[in-house]
């Protein structure tokens, strides 16, 4: 479909199917195919997970003047993996007069939300583990289970402090869903498509934050500060405040089960990095200039993936850094900042997007 | 049987003031007979543990405020990975007691270290926390924390400087290096004396 | 002062006067109330400074110390009771608000019940302590007041002292919070309580409805240690109160011992004092401007001002040896000449505070976040800033003078140059604004003094073994976060009599309860640390 990328991923994909359909019946293949692509979701999660922890604690120590992490392999690389080593065998202190199913269930929903998420979300060129015509529908949808962990976490623990979190947490998430929705359906009547794929190919000459300009910068500005909240990160990050809830909706989970919270966490903060990218710099497609061909070909060189992670990362190192800088908002300033300023806003810029799609002013 | 030297990165075994103690811990595991394959799984494990020490927030005084000094760009405790710490004893793995505790703390810092999730750690920090310090004679001082909850490491001083607590993690870090996750040869029969010996009532 | 007396002796026959250097008016119970009332309502004194408890052993009693805001005068008040077993005085908890709270302290300490306080609960001790620790006759024996890792009981009711009209005192119980009320505790241990205090909190969804503050977590009997020690040895406890202003409590106690032995300081020793005074005060709103950012989720901030303090912590640290604990100054002096670079060091400290406070300005106060966050929560006004007796910083962002500095001057800051920082708005962001504008002055101070340290003695010639003469003698100095004051009363010997603190923090935490009322949980964060209170200061 895109003669001037030269990507391996797509024939390799292929090569696998082949091969497998070669040697097997074709629901055996099916089923490994699963199975391959279940594992290697696993691991790239896993992976993706440390390697931001470490992500955030390098530059939030460079914010700080300090060094971070540095003692434990190279330049302190293998820190969150020690992390991971140890919170595995921690002790998953049961507790007393909590609703035990729940409180186990709490963190398998928050970590499968973000595991779901990361299904639809276009890693490459042909390198998507689903692709089909709703799936910006799906992301969405996907998202917005985390919240209900997030109650449960807190709603279950029995404790004063994870309920006020949980509370703060499902009045933080259910608004800026919205805000987050509808900054997503601006770009999604722009691209006339709910197909992530779709969304891609139309981002080949122009990426959407340059061809649909204003309205899409608007958006785009939007949706990382309602991703921002979506996450709990600072300056949204109330249901957690460490300094007013101890821990937040989390107080009282120990070991792994802490662990999933914690990696949920920053996968939420690559999966909204993701979907900015995929929405508003052209997911995986490399960066071009019109008219530039050499630069273009050199551009088209670097591996479809690379584009994507870049990308991803550049926008995480976005929202790390308003964490870092700024200070907490109040839940009755947040939930203003949502329906007084954000939701109009973004139901203007809708609008307006309209009428620049109808007058063609767009490139 | 030679004798595994206990060290962490970038600190020369000889520099270490108190190896007679760590010396002693490893021959015990060594006498108990670790097995080959338990024994290399335990390395990862204590490789894992004793690289990743969260604290939890806790401070009585003086010493805590060496503590912000530790995390902050000086001293940098992050450069150990130590500088996640957690308010929520259920995610922290050590205890660092920094400042007095006096009578009406005692049942608070002792429902915080049952509150800690194992494996768990105490770090006794300043001269309050070892044995009263300057409040020793005072009639709502506790005498040291050891009667209290379990030390693993003492830090002394008055408060200690910020080297000395990085010191004193180190030999926590180092004291994790000589545990047996599998079997529980050293602390854990310790601690389970130690609780028997000092009980609480549920509440 | 004699106009006071002879109006005073006028109106209450029964009234005797002791001339020192405060009047003290020795009075009967039954007309206390009514004579603090007439000081406070005709003569101005509206500050009350602190109650001093003292038993002497005949006598149970208290003196309070009191201040007027506008002439700047102190007056003294004492009651007493010889009834050891069931000591009772009036309260004046109805005349200032912050007297509640000292006469709780009293309470606690010597077993004087004060009828008319509405919470007569001990403040710092568990409620089944055995005795009260600071009369003479205490029974230190540890077996009677062990150290238990039983949870302490609690109660859930104050109780007050009611006067019948036929003069009979009858108990009465008050419930604290209601059986529907939902009540969080925040503390003992808690990231934003600034150490161990405990905030019992009801709440209404997520706006507070009453708090009620629980001390004691870090009491440590400072006060009855000092009296089995000699006067020098009493002197390092002041490094481990407010661990931020230790040379100026340290100041304020040399002071008070100094102006009752008449031992006269050198001048280079006065000049080093100031100057470490001022250093530790910027070092101290330095690590408050951080901590307070860091309690607003701005986490960035602590680690930028946490640089300049390091950097004052090294000059300190080559003049005495230390990074926290320095017990710099000592009767008669100080203990060390200042190390030959420390000229040099503060100049170029001075040259980067301006560039460091720009910088914090640009990154915290001029945020859109931190300025709604801080605009108009926890506004304290003037009549209760003075009515609680909140000092310093915070005092005087509610339009309030305070500064002893300029109030009662010492060692010299009459001669300096310097401006008190006054705002009127009384909000948290007037707290926060007035600690950058007071590292500016303390920097204009140290810029008057670095090249004026006069050369000389560092130390007087000061007794082995010190002996007071027998008397009291009290002394406020400007510390970190407010007025420090000492009370020393010596019986002639080696050792004091009574050494009573009065520090700042402990009607800082007072006043919370009061300034947090219908605002919501973030805001008691946002108040609690713009009070900057040290909770090792509040309950000694």
């Amino acid at each position: 479909m895109n003669n001037y990328t030269i990507d391996n991923s797509q024939s390799l994909t292929q090569w696998i199917d082949q091969l497998l359909n070669s040697c097997m019946p074709s629901w055996l293949a099916t089923t490994v195919e699963c199975l391959l692509v279940g594992v290697g979701l696993l691991l790239v999660y896993a992976l993706l997970a440390l390697f931001y922890i470490l992500y955030e604690r390098k530059i939030c120590a460079y914010f700080q003047c300090r060094l971070g992490p540095n003692r434990v392999g190279p330049w302190g690389l293998f820190q969150s993996m020690a992390d991971a080593v140890k919170m595995l065998i921690k002790e998953l202190i049961s507790l007393n007069h909590i609703d035990k199913f729940l409180f186990a269930l709490a963190p398998y929903l928050v970590i499968i939300a973000s595991m779901l998420c990361f299904a639809v979300l276009p890693w490459g060129n042909g390198l998507q583990i689903i692709d089909f015509n709703i799936g910006i529908f799906f992301l969405i949808a996907c998202s917005s289970i985390g919240v209900l962990g997030i109650l449960l976490a807190g709603w279950s623990s029995n404790n004063k402090f994870t309920l006020i979190g949980a509370l703060r947490s499902g009045a933080q998430m259910v608004s800026y869903e919205l805000s987050v929705g509808l900054s997503i359906l601006t770009m999604v009547a722009f691209a006339g498509t709910m197909d992530v794929g779709k969304i891609v190919e139309a981002q080949a000459d122009g990426w959407f934050i340059f061809t649909a300009h204003v309205p899409a910068i608007i958006a785009f500005v939007i949706y990382m500060i309602a991703g921002t909240a979506e996450t709990n990160r600072g300056p949204f990050d109330l249901p957690e405040a460490e300094s007013e809830l101890t821990a937040g909706y989390h107080t009282e989970y120990s070991g792994i089960h802490f662990g999933f919270f914690y990696l949920a966490e920053y996968l939420n903060l690559f999966v909204v990095s993701g979907v900015a990218t995929l929405m508003f710099f052209g997911g995986w497609m490399p960066f071009r200039i019109e008219g530039w061909d050499g630069f273009n070909e050199i551009m088209g060189y670097i591996p479809s993936v690379v584009w994507f992670l870049m990308k991803a990362f550049v926008l995480s190192f976005v929202i790390i850094w308003f964490k870092w800088t700024y200070p907490r908002l109040r839940i009755d300033q947040l939930l203003s900042l949502e329906w007084k300023y954000l939701l109009p806003i973004n139901l203007v810029n809708l609008v307006l997007m309209v009428v620049i799609i109808f007058a063609g002013w767009h490139f | 049987m030679e004798m595994k030297k206990v060290t962490t990165k970038s600190m020369p075994y000889e520099a270490w003031k108190d190896n007679e103690y760590i010396e002693k811990l490893v021959t015990e595991l060594q006498e108990s007979g670790a097995n080959v394959v338990v024994g290399a799984l335990d390395n990862l494990i204590n490789w894992g543990r004793s690289n990743s020490i969260w604290p939890l927030t806790f401070a009585t005084s003086c010493c805590g405020i060496e503590f912000v000094s530790l995390g902050a760009a000086r001293f940098d405790m992050a450069r150990f990975g130590w500088e996640v710490a957690r308010s929520s004893p259920r995610q922290a793995d050590f205890i660092m007691v920094a400042g007095t505790i006096v009578n009406r703390m005692a049942p608070v810092l002792r429902r915080l270290y049952d509150q800690l999730a194992e494996p768990k750690y105490v770090i006794s920090c300043g001269s309050c926390a070892i044995s009263g310090g300057p409040f020793r004679k005072s009639y709502h001082v506790a005498r040291g924390i050891e009667d209290i909850i379990p030390v693993d490491v003492y830090v002394p001083g008055c408060p200690p400087r910020p080297e000395a607590m990085i010191y004193g993690i180190m030999q926590l870090s180092r004291k994790m290096k000589v545990e047996r996750f599998f079997g529980g040869v050293n602390r854990k029969e310790d601690r389970k004396k130690y609780l028997a010996e000092h009980p609480i009532e549920d509440c | 002062m004699a106009e006071l007396q002879e109006k005073i002796s006028k109106r209450f026959p029964g009234a005797t006067f002791e001339e020192g250097e405060t009047l003290l008016i020795n009075i009967a119970d039954s007309s206390l109330h009514d004579l603090v009332k007439a000081l406070r309502d005709e003569h101005g004194f509206d500050y009350l400074v602190t109650i001093v408890g003292f038993d002497r052993t005949t006598a149970l009693g208290c003196v309070y110390y009191l201040a007027s805001t506008k002439t700047q005068r102190l007056v003294s008040v004492s009651a007493q009771t010889t009834d050891r077993d069931n000591p009772m005085l009036h309260s004046i908890a109805d005349l200032y608000r912050v007297a509640g709270l000292y006469e709780r302290e009293v309470y606690d300490f010597y077993g004087i019940v004060f009828i008319g306080n509405p919470d007569m609960r001990r403040l710092f001790l568990n409620i089944d302590w055995v005795g009260y620790p600071l009369r003479k006759d205490y029974d230190s024996n540890p077996e009677l007041n062990p150290v238990s890792i039983e949870n302490e009981r609690q109660s859930d009711t104050t109780t007050e002292w009611v006067e019948m009209p036929d003069g009979k005192v009858e108990k009465r119980e008050h419930t604290i919070f209601e059986e529907d009320e939902f009540v969080i505790n925040i503390g003992p241990q808690h990231p934003a309580t600034h150490g161990v205090l405990r905030f019992r909190t009801s709440v209404d969804g997520e706006t507070i409805k009453k708090i009620d503050v629980y001390m004691g977590y870090i009491h440590r009997g400072v006060e009855k240690l000092c009296e089995d020690l000699g006067y020098m040895q009493t002197l390092h406890f002041m490094d481990r109160l407010d661990y931020f202003s230790a040379h100026n409590y340290h100041h304020g106690l040399c002071l008070c011992i100094e102006k009752a032995a008449g031992i006269e300081v050198p001048e280079r020793a006065r000049v080093a004092r100031v100057m470490m005074d001022e250093l530790s005060r910027i070092a101290s709103h330095c690590l408050f401007l951080g901590t307070f950012c860091m309690d607003l989720g701005a986490t960035t901030m602590l680690f930028y001002t946490l640089r300049v303090r390091e950097q004052i912590l090294d000059i300190m640290e080559r003049t005495c040896g230390a990074r926290m604990t320095f017990n710099y100054d000592c009767i008669g002096g100080v203990i060390a000449d200042l190390h030959e670079d420390f000229v040099k060091d503060v100049k170029e400290l001075l040259a980067v505070i301006p560039k460091n406070l720009k910088e914090y300005n640009k990154l915290f106060t001029g945020n859109v976040i931190a300025q709604n966050r801080l605009n108009g929560v926890g506004v304290l006004t003037r009549e209760d800033a003075i009515s609680y007796g909140v000092t310093g910083p915070s005092g005087r962002a509610s339009g309030w003078a305070c500064d002893v500095r300029k109030t009662h001057p010492y060692s010299g800051y009459d001669k300096l140059d310097f401006k008190e920082i006054v705002r009127t708005e009384g909000d948290s962001m007037a707290r926060f604004k007035n600690r950058i504008d007071e590292i500016e002055q303390s920097a204009h101070i140290l810029e008057q003094l670095v090249d004026n340290i006069p050369s000389g003695e560092w130390l007087a010639k000061v007794p082995k073994v010190l002996k007071l003469p027998v008397g009291h003698w009290f002394q406020m100095v400007e510390g970190c976060r407010g007025v420090f004051g000492v009370y020393i009363e010596s019986d002639g010997g080696t050792k004091p009599y009574r050494l009573k603190l009065a520090t700042p923090s402990l009607p800082a935490a007072g006043v919370v309860d009061h300034i947090t009322r219908g605002q919501k949980i973030a805001d008691l964060i946002t108040i609690g640390g713009s009070l900057d209170y040290i909770v090792p200061d509040m309950d000694r």
